[in-house]
């Protein structure tokens, strides 16, 4: 099965490629943004054994930095 | 006097290896070890553990976080814990973040520019054992080169580091936005330091300077009298 995982900056941590963008998108004549986070989308094919801890775990081990970043794990159906 | 016994480790990318191995030849007067990312285990009695500069597994997902989960790390933080000195400089400042032996994170620079120049550091502490050669306040000159270099650490932590004199370095001028503008931290016990400078590029006049020098001499001179 597919599972998806969001990586996201933690609410706090500067994050300059989002402001970059919503710079950008400014030069672009776009108004009403207020801010741009920027994160990470990773996808994993697993078997469908693996459990939600090893899921977890893998995001705290590897995939996400606690010390910045928040993650969350979303299973796509095959 | 026994023979300084260091280790310079090699990561997929690391690129400042050869110097930092050069800069250790050149003060302790001998050869370190190189050792490739892929060991499981360290020479033996070691006296100090260098991660050079680089782009390790080229920055992928993180800076740092695929090296700081190879083989040669887990024996790595096995040896930190047993006391034996760790600097980590640039990508291997990242690595020691990521593999948790030094608190915090390095974020991409707050200009989002690769800043590749020669800065002015202030010494905020000089009683570790990397930095006795040097003053408290004193300011000195090396090179940078980096694109996430933007030291974090929630408020709880900054104070703790600044309250226990973790703090080794300062930029003495607006270089990556780090908070507080720490370039450099030490662990609790004081042996392991990382900094995104690189003392390295600068042990002698050819290379511009030689305020870096002083941090390997203090190094080499506070483990040898030990």
């Amino acid at each position: 099965m597919k599972v998806r995982v969001h990586v996201s900056l933690k609410p706090g941590v500067l994050d300059p490629q989002g402001r970059a963008i919503q710079h950008s998108l400014e030069g672009l004549g776009f108004s009403g943004v207020h801010d741009v986070r920027a994160g990470k989308l990773i996808e994993l094919e697993v078997d469908d054994s693996v459990t939600d801890d090893a899921l977890d775990d893998m995001c705290r081990k590897l995939l996400a930095n606690m010390v910045i970043e928040n993650y969350r794990i979303e299973r796509i159906a095959a | 006097m026994s023979a300084f016994r260091s280790a310079v480790i090699t990561f997929p990318g690391s690129n400042c290896d050869r110097d930092m191995a050069d800069a250790l030849e050149k003060v302790s007067g001998n050869a370190p070890f190189r050792v490739w990312h892929g060991d499981a285990e360290l020479p033996e009695r070691l006296d100090f553990i260098a991660l050079p500069g680089g782009f390790s597994y080229g920055d992928y997902l993180r800076c740092g976080a695929i090296a700081s989960r190879s083989p040669v790390m887990r024996a790595i933080v096995e040896a930190a814990g047993r006391g034996v000195p760790v600097l980590g400089v640039c990508n291997g400042f990242q690595v020691l973040t990521e593999s948790g032996l030094l608190p915090g994170a390095l974020l991409r620079n707050s200009a989002i520019r690769f800043v590749c120049r020669e800065i002015a550091l202030s010494v905020a502490n000089s009683q570790s054992l990397f930095t006795s050669g040097y003053e408290a306040g004193q300011q000195i000159m090396m090179p940078v080169a980096h694109h996430d270099g933007n030291y974090y650490a929630d408020d709880a932590t900054l104070d703790r580091l600044e309250g226990e004199g973790r703090i080794a370095f300062r930029y003495a001028e607006q270089v990556n936005g780090s908070v507080r503008d720490i370039a450099g931290i030490l662990n609790e016990a004081g042996n392991v330091l990382g900094m995104m400078p690189h003392p390295e590029r600068a042990i002698e006049p050819a290379q511009g300077g030689s305020d870096g020098r002083v941090l390997f001499e203090s190094a080499v001179k506070g483990l040898v009298s030990a």
